[in-house]
C-alpha cells in the first residue's frame, strides 16, 4: 500500500515538473512549483522525514512561492514580446547532456543499499551513537533537533551564514539608490476586502504558531529554520494586505537588518563563550555546570538565532523586493 | 588559545560579517575588515608555524570527537593555501577602499566589504575542514558572496556574468552535494577521514563511481577547468576589479585543493587513477585549456578579460601536474597554485590601478601609458614576466618543477607543450608592454597620473613577493615538497 502511495506521489511530482517546464505563463508556475514543494513535502512525510518535510513545506510550498510572486509583481508574468525565441533553436546539446545525467544517477542507485535496510551504512555507522546516547547527551527528544543544533552545530551555524548572505547579497544588488521611502505606498492587495478580515484573524495565529515551532523544536519536527520562514510569511502577509507603510512601522529597514546580524551574532557568541569557558567553539556543555543543561541552553540560544536572522533575512528580500518594484511600479 | 587556531582562522571573518553590518558607516567597515583580515593572516602564519612543527592540528566543533562531530583538520596541504587567501584579501583589501571609490556606489560599499568578508570565510572554511558536507556548507557561503562581489560592477553586464556564475556554480555546487551524498550512503560517514578509511570496502560499486564523477565534474566546474570555464571570462572582466584581484589570486585555487584533497584523500591515489580514465582525461583537458585560453587571450582588448583567459590557461597547467599522477607532479601543482596566485594578485592589482585612473582597462586606450604610469606599468611588467616563467620570478620555480615533473615521466611532448604555452604568454604580455612602453602617447591616451599610494602599496609587496619566492625558494618549495610527500607517503 505504501509503495502504491509512493508511486503515485512521485508520478504527480514528475507531472508537475514536466507542467512547469512546459508552461509559459510565470504566475502558473509559481503555483505549480509551489505544488511541487508540497508534494516533495508529503513524500518526504512518507519516508518518515518529519523535519525535513516540515522544512519544505514552509520554503518550498510556503516563502519561496510569496517571494516569486513579489518578483513577478515586478517583471509581469509573461515573457516579453519583443524578445522573440529564434524557432530553429534546438537545445540538443542541453538535452543530451541532462540525459547523460540523468542516467548516470539512475546508474549510480544500482548498487545502493536498499531503502530503509537495517544493516545500510547509514544505519550502523554514526547513526547508533545519535539515537542511543543523543537523550543521555544532550537530554532533547528530537534526535534530530540534536544532531542539527549540536553534534553538527557548526553547520548549521555556516547555513544561517548563508541564508545571512542571502539577505546581504539583495541588500547590496538592489537597495534602491535612495534612503527615503516615498511616503504613501499602496498595499500590492488592499481592495480585497475578505482576505483582510480573513488574514486579520488568521495572522495572529500563525505567528503564534511560528513560535511554538520555534521552541518545540527540542520535542518535535521545527526549530529556528522553519519558525522564521513562518514568522516571516505571517509579516509578509501583513504587508501585502495593508502596505508597506504600516509594516514598517513594526519594523523598519535599519532594525531588520540588525536583526539578520543579530542573528548570527547571537549564534556565534554561543561558540564563542564555550571557548572562553574552555571547551571548543559550540561545545555547549561549558555553558553551565551540568552538561545537559548547557547543551539545552545552547540549542535553545543558537534555535533563536536561526529564527531570528532566518525571518529577518527573508523580511529583508521581500521589503527590498517591493520597495524597488513601487519604485518603478508605474508598470504595474 | 594556540588549539583554537584552525576553528578562529574561519570564525574570526565569519562574526565579523555581521558586525559590519552594526557599524553601518562604510569608512568603519572598511577599517575594520581590513583588520580581520590582517588579524586572520596573522593567524594562519602561526597555523602554518604549528602544522610545519608538530605535524597535522585537528580541532573537534562542539567538543564531538571526529565521525559525530565535525573536525577541522589543517596539514601541509591546507595550511600554505590559508595564508595565500588571507594574504592576498588582506593585501586587497587595503586597496580596496581607494579602488571601489569610481566602480561602486557609495550606499553599497558598507554590503561590499560584508559579502568581502563572507566570501573569504567561506573560502577558509572549505580549506579548513576536514567533513566532507561542511565543503558544502562554506562553498554555499563563498559562492553566495561571490555572486554578490561580482554582480556590484559598474558595468551592467556584471550582472548577467554574475547571473550566468551563478547558474554554473550552482550546477557545480549541486553536483558536489550529489558525490557527497552518494558517498555518504555507502559509508555512513561525513569525516574525510573516515571516509577514506571506509570506502576501499564499498569501492567496486557504482554508487561510488558516480559519487567520484558528480563530485569531480562539480568541482571541475569551480574551478573552471575547459571546457567548464565558461562563466570565468565574463565575471573576471566585469566584476569591480578589486574583486578580481581575490578571485583570481584565490578562489580557483581553492577549488582545486578541493579536488586533490578527495582525488589524493578521501578516494585515494589507487582508485582514482586506476577505475577511471583521469590521467587521460585531466592531460587532455589541461593542454587544451593551456592552447585555447591563451590563443582566445591574445586577442582580448580588455586587459581585464585578457588575464581572465590567462588564469584558465594557468589552471590548464595546474591540472596538469595532477595529471602526472607522480610525486614531483603534485609537488608542481601546489607550488604552481600559491606562486599563480601572487603573480595574478600583482597584475590583476596593477589593472585595478589602471582601472581606477582610466576607467577602463581597454589596451587600445593604453599606448604609451607607462609614461604617466610607471610603477604600476613596471608592477605589471614584472608581473607578466613571471606569469611568462622568466628567471628570478616565481613562474620559472613551478613551470620549472612542472616541465621536471613531465621528464620524469618521460613525457618529452608534455614538456614542449608547457614551454609552447609559455610562448604564448609572451605573446599577450607583450602586446601590452608593446602598447605602454614603446608606443608614443596618442590622443586617445587620457591624461592620467600615477595610481595612488593606497593602490601602490599593495601592487609592490605582491610584485617584491613575486621576486622574493623566485630567488628565496626554500619555504614555498619546501612546504610543496612536503605536502606531496604526505599525499604519496601517508596515504591510509
Amino acid at each position: 500500500m505504501e509503495s502504491f502511495v509512493h508511486v503515485v506521489i512521485l508520478s504527480m511530482l514528475v507531472t508537475t515538473a514536466i507542467a512547469i517546464v512546459r508552461v509559459k505563463d510565470l504566475f502558473a508556475v509559481t503555483m505549480l512549483a509551489g505544488i511541487y514543494g508540497l508534494l516533495s513535502a508529503s513524500f518526504f512525510v512518507l519516508m518518515d522525514a518529519h523535519d525535513v518535510a516540515f522544512t519544505e513545506a514552509a520554503v518550498g510550498a510556503g516563502i519561496s512561492t510569496l517571494l516569486v510572486l513579489t518578483t513577478l509583481s515586478m517583471t509581469g508574468r509573461f515573457e516579453k514580446a519583443s524578445v522573440k525565441p529564434q524557432t530553429d533553436y534546438r537545445p540538443v546539446l542541453a538535452l543530451v547532456l541532462v540525459t547523460v545525467t540523468g542516467a548516470l544517477l539512475i546508474y549510480g542507485t544500482q548498487d545502493m543499499p536498499g531503502f530503509g535496510t537495517a544493516d545500510a551504512p547509514v544505519q550502523t555507522h554514526v547513526v547508533p551513537r545519535y539515537l542511543n546516547d543523543s537523550a543521555t547527551e544532550i537530554g532533547i527528544p528530537n534526535v534530530v533537533a540534536s544532531i542539527l543544533a549540536s553534534y553538527r552545530g557548526y553547520d548549521t551555524f555556516g547555513e544561517v551564514v548563508v541564508i545571512f548572505t542571502a539577505g546581504i547579497g539583495v541588500l547590496a544588488m538592489i537597495m534602491s539608490n535612495t534612503t527615503k521611502m516615498p511616503v504613501v505606498q499602496t498595499a500590492l492587495m488592499s481592495d480585497h476586502v475578505v482576505l483582510r478580515i480573513v488574514s486579520k484573524m488568521l495572522i495572529p495565529l500563525i505567528m503564534m504558531f511560528a513560535l511554538y515551532v520555534q521552541f518545540h523544536g527540542e520535542y518535535g519536527p521545527g526549530g529556528g529554520f522553519q519558525a522564521g520562514v513562518i514568522f516571516a510569511s505571517a509579516f509578509i502577509l501583513y504587508a501585502m494586505l495593508f502596505g508597506l507603510t504600516a509594516a514598517r512601522k513594526v519594523v523598519n529597514n535599519t532594525l531588520v537588518q540588525l536583526l539578520s546580524a543579530l542573528g548570527v551574532l547571537l549564534y556565534g557568541s554561543v561558540g564563542v563563550v564555550a571557548m572562553i569557558n574552555g571547551g571548543n567553539f559550540l561545545d555547549y556543555n561549558f555553558l553551565s555546570d551540568d552538561p545537559v543543561a548547557g547543551q539545552m541552553l545552547g540549542i535553545l540560544l543558537v534555535e533563536l538565532g536561526v529564527g531570528i536572522t532566518v525571518a529577518s533575512v527573508m523580511i529583508i528580500i521581500f521589503f527590498t523586493f517591493t520597495a524597488r518594484s513601487q519604485k518603478e511600479g508605474e508598470g504595474d | 588559545m594556540i588549539e583554537h587556531l584552525s576553528v578562529l582562522q574561519v570564525i574570526i571573518p565569519l562574526i565579523a560579517a555581521p558586525i559590519c553590518l552594526l557599524l553601518r558607516k562604510s569608512q568603519l567597515a572598511w577599517a575594520f575588515a581590513t583588520l580581520v583580515a590582517f588579524l586572520t593572516l596573522a593567524v594562519s602564519f602561526a597555523l602554518l608555524s604549528q602544522v610545519v612543527q608538530t605535524g597535522p592540528v585537528s580541532y573537534e566543533l562542539g567538543g564531538w570527537e571526529a565521525p559525530w562531530g565535525i573536525e577541522y583538520r589543517v596539514d601541509m596541504l591546507n595550511a600554505p593555501l590559508l595564508v595565500l587567501i588571507s594574504a592576498i584579501s588582506s593585501l586587497a583589501l587595503m586597496a580596496s577602499r581607494t579602488s571601489i571609490e569610481n566602480e561602486i556606489p557609495e550606499n553599497r560599499h558598507t554590503f561590499f566589504y560584508i559579502a568581502w568578508l563572507l566570501c573569504m570565510a567561506g573560502l577558509l572554511g572549505i580549506t579548513a575542514t576536514g567533513d566532507a558536507f561542511n565543503v558544502f556548507v562554506f562553498l554555499e557561503i563563498s559562492s553566495l558572496a561571490t555572486y554578490t562581489l561580482i554582480a556590484l560592477g559598474k558595468d551592467r553586464r556584471a550582472l548577467w556574468a554574475s547571473f550566468q556564475y551563478l547558474v554554473a556554480g550552482t550546477i557545480g555546487a549541486t553536483f558536489i552535494l550529489i558525490g557527497i551524498g552518494l558517498m555518504y550512503v555507502m559509508t555512513g560517514t561525513l569525516n574525510m577521514a573516515d571516509l577514506a578509511q571506509r570506502l576501499p570496502e564499498v569501492e567496486n560499486t557504482k554508487t561510488v563511481f558516480t559519487a567520484f564523477a558528480f563530485l569531480i565534474v562539480g568541482v571541475c566546474m569551480k574551478l573552471a577547468l575547459f571546457p567548464l570555464h565558461l562563466w570565468l571570462p565574463n565575471a573576471y572582466a566585469f566584476a569591480p576589479s578589486i574583486v578580481t584581484t581575490f578571485l583570481a589570486a584565490t578562489a580557483t585555487k581553492v577549488a582545486v585543493y578541493v579536488m586533490i584533497r578527495f582525488i589524493f584523500d578521501v578516494f585515494g591515489f589507487e582508485f582514482s587513477f586506476t577505475h577511471f580514465p583521469l590521467q587521460e582525461v585531466l592531460l587532455t583537458l589541461g593542454i587544451a585549456g593551456i592552447f585555447v585560453a591563451s590563443v582566445v587571450a591574445i586577442y582580448q582588448d580588455n586587459l581585464k578579460r585578457m588575464l581572465a583567459y590567462s588564469s584558465v590557461a594557468q589552471v590548464g597547467y595546474i591540472i596538469l601536474g595532477i595529471s602526472f599522477a607522480s610525486q614531483t607532479g603534485i609537488m608542481a601543482t601546489l607550488l604552481h597554485m600559491l606562486n599563480h596566485g601572487l603573480m595574478k594578485g600583482a597584475l590583476f592589482l596593477a589593472l585595478a590601478a589602471v582601472v581606477y585612473r582610466m576607467g577602463v582597462a581597454q589596451l587600445s586606450q593604453m599606448h604609451g601609458i607607462a609614461s604617466r604610469m610607471p610603477f604600476t606599468m613596471a608592477a605589471f611588467l614584472i608581473g607578466g614576466l613571471s606569469l611568462i616563467g622568466v628567471p628570478l620570478t616565481v613562474g620559472f620555480i613551478s613551470k620549472w618543477y612542472l616541465v621536471s615533473a613531465a621528464l620524469e615521466n618521460g613525457w618529452w611532448p608534455v614538456a614542449a607543450v608547457i614551454l609552447l604555452g609559455s610562448l604564448l604568454s609572451v605573446v599577450y604580455i607583450w602586446r601590452v608592454i608593446e602598447v605602454a612602453y614603446f608606443k608614443p602617447v596618442s590622443e586617445s591616451t587620457p591624461d592620467v597620473k600615477e595610481a595612488p599610494a593606497a593602490l601602490l602599496i599593495p601592487m609592490w609587496i605582491l610584485v617584491l613577493a613575486n621576486l622574493y619566492f623566485g630567488i628565496e625558494t626554500s619555504l614555498t618549495v619546501g612546504v610543496s615538497e612536503m605536502a606531496a610527500a604526505d599525499l604519496f607517503g601517508g596515504l591510509r
